[in-house]
């Protein structure tokens, strides 16, 4: 070999890397959640297609024009965003006037995200934020419920939809209760088979126990969904439903009734897995999965709310934090956990 | 393949790494030709340099002394090759300083026999003699840290040694020569035990293999002696399981204490090719001059095993091997740990167990580095448990007194296998080597 004019770079070890990325992950969970989102609009039809998005579209727009103010360069390429326009617009009532939603898209980037400084560094899972945000401001929007199946769906909207901004928006005759909501009000039960199914009233993606479970299981395999969040929130929400119901049988539902109803699936999935605001350490999930099932039944069952996925797993990202400084690993070749008062 | 590599003992957490070891694995070790000019660095090793012996314009024997140890943590140099002492001047060193070194111009018509000294016999020497002979023949970890064999066996007065490990792990990609080792040299090995287990007072021998190299594990049981107490054990494919104390917690499931060393928990690890060289060098009396290479990776057409004299420079021994024009980049050691060179006028030393040569094709660009999105990969895949995500954070932050005393950063022994894994693309063990070498500074300082 001449060596004339050769330079050789002078990278500092490891010279090789994984090959993987933040976008790619990210885009991965976007993939997992299309099956929920294809199941939607065949539900819901035509009304679930409009508001994901305008979910999705009002986060992208939310970022590009933050970043843009901020000076910042574009994060649009690193599809974070993508995830969490998706993810929220999974959690809406389909009927939801997409002002709303578009109003909720930019809070929960805003304020859930760039507010506490950008990807990373959100403390609180941005598409939550933007549904606490509009359950706060739209109480009886954000719980009126769409009829699954409805006839013509495909091709007309629900009046409701197309609300102008700040006007009251009018619902259609045909308003159904979410499974959730009419074992607490009416003392109704749903049929197992439908709810694991999700032929029922719910939020757009909320509904398919399967298919969420699917893009769950499709995530994990790859290692980009820490499998011990879902399984510890699912298995603490089973086993304490399992004891109340055994308990007082007719005051309180069976536990696949609550494992299979509501958000619990979506949100014990694909939202308390959020990577930047869930534990690190395989124990420290495990304990916030756990505090997570506990909160979820005790506010369902009683709380003066029918769901309470979306509070459960907010609280738990605030004490995420403190549950890694809480749960540190032992270091190899030490007895003692640091920061436990150990040797250093 | 998870069932069967579970079958394998392992440390916990690690990284698998494409093994590229394909292209070498096979190729038997060749005899490299002689540079036209040697260079013989006095300092090869951890510890004190060496002081020369021969001055300008001496003519020497291959093997004869070139340099002698300064002191107990020190080791000699022996000539590479029959020639005339050109000059004793500084030459560029792979750490990019400069240190004293001894060129070496080959007489070119030489036979260049090397002629044997007073062998020692295994049997019959005492403990102290096999010391002294290790040191004598310049002997020092060929794994890639240098660190002076001999040292090794005389560990503090209140350790007792019960297991002598000899570490054929070779979980760096890309390299083979260990692997090489073993199967060509298994007989080397073994003798090498010998004197080794004496010298430690070991009860007993471990050869830890990795599974990929299984050909070696047999080829090692079959030649085994049987008065020799040794046992060939295979653990799981992972990285780094070649660390020390990963093997050692492997094979016998003890931690070594942090800021230990091995003799803590009654052990002794040395490299198999360190051994194999012992097991040559001891029974004829001669000195390390020569040791075995693997040089391979995309830039490189004639991928191989090669025996080099140490002191070859570097620019000779790529020029054998059909290096491509488009090597970008130019490593010693594997891809995880190795160090990159500026500068191709640096000599084979006897740390060098390989180098690797990528083209621009495998450095590309680099790629973007977003935040820390606290995906935890790092902290699944560092071996000593630490958290290299709150260590990054910490480090961009200057916090380096929080980085060593909370989050017990002087326990990272700079495997790379968070920056391999980050999808973040920061450079996490590159900022703890920094704050080391910060708080380092920071602490000699009154």
């Amino acid at each position: 070999m001449s060596d004339s004019g050769r330079v050789l770079e002078i990278d500092s070890s490891p010279h090789i890397r994984a090959g993987h990325s933040v976008d790619t992950i990210m885009r991965h969970v976007a993939y997992a959640l299309l099956p929920a989102t294809a199941f939607a609009v065949y539900v819901f039809g035509l009304v679930a297609a409009v508001t994901i998005g305008v979910a999705v579209a009002s986060c992208l727009l939310a970022e590009y024009f933050l970043t843009r103010a901020a000076g910042r360069p574009a994060t649009l390429g690193d599809w974070s965003v993508v995830v969490t326009g998706l993810i929220y617009g999974l959690t809406l009532p389909p009927g939801l006037p997409a002002w709303m939603v578009a109003l909720g898209g930019f809070a929960g980037v805003g304020i859930g995200k760039y507010l506490f400084g950008g990807l990373g560094y959100n403390a609180f899972n941005p598409a939550l934020v933007g549904r606490a945000f509009l359950q706060a401001a739209f109480p009886v929007s954000m719980t009126t419920w769409l009829v699954p199946l409805g006839d013509g769906r495909f091709w007309t909207l629900p009046s409701s939809t197309l609300t102008l901004p700040f006007a009251t928006p009018v619902y259609d005759a045909v308003s159904g209760a979410t499974p959730l909501a009419a074992m607490k009000f009416a003392g109704e039960t749903t049929a197992t088979a439908d709810l694991v199914m999700g032929l029922t009233s719910g939020s757009t993606g909320e509904t398919s126990a399967v298919l969420l479970l699917a893009g769950g299981l499709y995530l994990a395999a790859r290692k980009m969904l820490n499998w011990r969040i879902p399984l510890a929130i699912l298995a603490t929400v089973y086993l304490l439903s399992a004891l109340v119901h055994t308990v007082a049988p007719n005051d309180y539902p069976p536990p696949g009734f609550m494992l299979f109803s509501g958000g619990l699936m979506l949100g014990a999935l694909f939202m308390a897995t959020d990577m930047v605001a869930s534990p690190m350490t395989a124990r420290g999930c495990v304990l916030y999965g756990v505090l997570i099932g506990l909160l979820v039944v005790v506010i369902r069952l009683w709380g003066g709310m029918p769901e309470g996925v979306m509070y459960a797993i907010l609280f738990a990202n605030a004490v995420s934090p403190h549950i890694d400084s809480l749960v540190r690993p032992r270091v190899y070749g030490t007895a003692n956990r640091p920061g436990s008062g150990g040797s250093s | 393949m998870a069932g069967l590599a579970a079958r394998y003992p392992s440390f916990r957490h690690g990284i698998h790494p494409p093994e590229a070891k394909r292209d070498t694995c096979e190729a038997e070790i060749r005899q490299f030709p002689f540079a036209p000019a040697l260079i013989v660095p006095l300092s090869q090793h951890a510890g004190k340099p060496s002081i020369p012996v021969v001055r300008e314009g001496q003519e020497v024997v291959r093997g004869q002394v070139l340099a002698r140890a300064d002191g107990f943590m020190s080791v000699p140099q022996h000539a590479p090759v029959s020639g005339v002492v050109r000059r004793i001047a500084l030459a560029p060193a792979i750490s990019g300083r400069m240190t004293e070194a001894v060129y070496l111009e080959p007489f070119p018509g030489s036979s260049q026999e090397v002629p044997d000294g007073e062998g020692l016999d295994a049997e019959s020497a005492s403990p102290e003699e096999i010391v002294l002979a290790i040191q004598a023949a310049g002997i020092v970890g060929l794994g890639g840290a240098a660190f002076p064999t001999h040292v090794k066996l005389r560990p503090p007065d209140d350790r007792r040694i019960h297991t002598l490990m000899l570490n054929g792990v070779e979980c760096e990609p890309y390299l083979t020569t260990d692997h090489r080792v073993m199967l060509e040299q298994s007989d080397d090995v073994h003798m090498g035990i010998r004197y080794l287990l004496k010298a430690t007072g070991a009860g007993r021998a471990i050869i830890g293999i990795e599974a990929n190299k299984l050909d070696a594990a047999e080829r090692l049981r079959e030649t085994a002696p049987a008065d020799l107490p040794v046992e060939t054990r295979v653990v799981t494919v992972k990285y780094p399981q070649g660390a020390e104390k990963m093997l050692i917690t492997a094979l016998l499931g003890s931690e070594v204490p942090s800021g230990g060393l091995p003799s803590d928990v009654g052990v002794v690890v040395i490299n198999v090719a360190t051994a194999a060289e012992i097991g040559r060098l001891l029974p004829r009396g001669r000195g390390i001059q020569e040791r075995v290479v693997t040089i391979t990776g995309p830039a490189v057409g004639k991928k191989g095993n090669y025996r080099i004299p140490i002191g070859t420079p570097l620019r000779f021994a790529l020029g054998q091997v059909d290096v491509s024009d488009d090597v970008s980049r130019v490593f010693l050691g594997g891809p995880m740990m190795g160090q990159a060179l500026s500068s191709l006028d640096v000599p084979i030393t006897k740390g060098t167990s390989g180098f690797v040569a990528f083209t621009s094709k495998e450095t590309g660009t680099r790629p973007q580095e977003y935040p820390c999105i606290r995906c935890a990969y790092c902290v699944d895949a560092c071996p000593v448990f630490l958290n290299p995500s709150q260590l990054g954070l910490l480090a961009k932050n200057g916090e380096y007194a929080a980085m060593a005393d909370e989050y017990r950063l002087m326990d990272c022994f700079e495997c790379g296998s968070c920056t391999y894994v980050c999808p973040s693309h920061i450079p996490l063990v590159q900022r703890f080597r920094q704050a080391k070498a910060i708080l380092r500074e920071g602490r000699s300082k009154p």
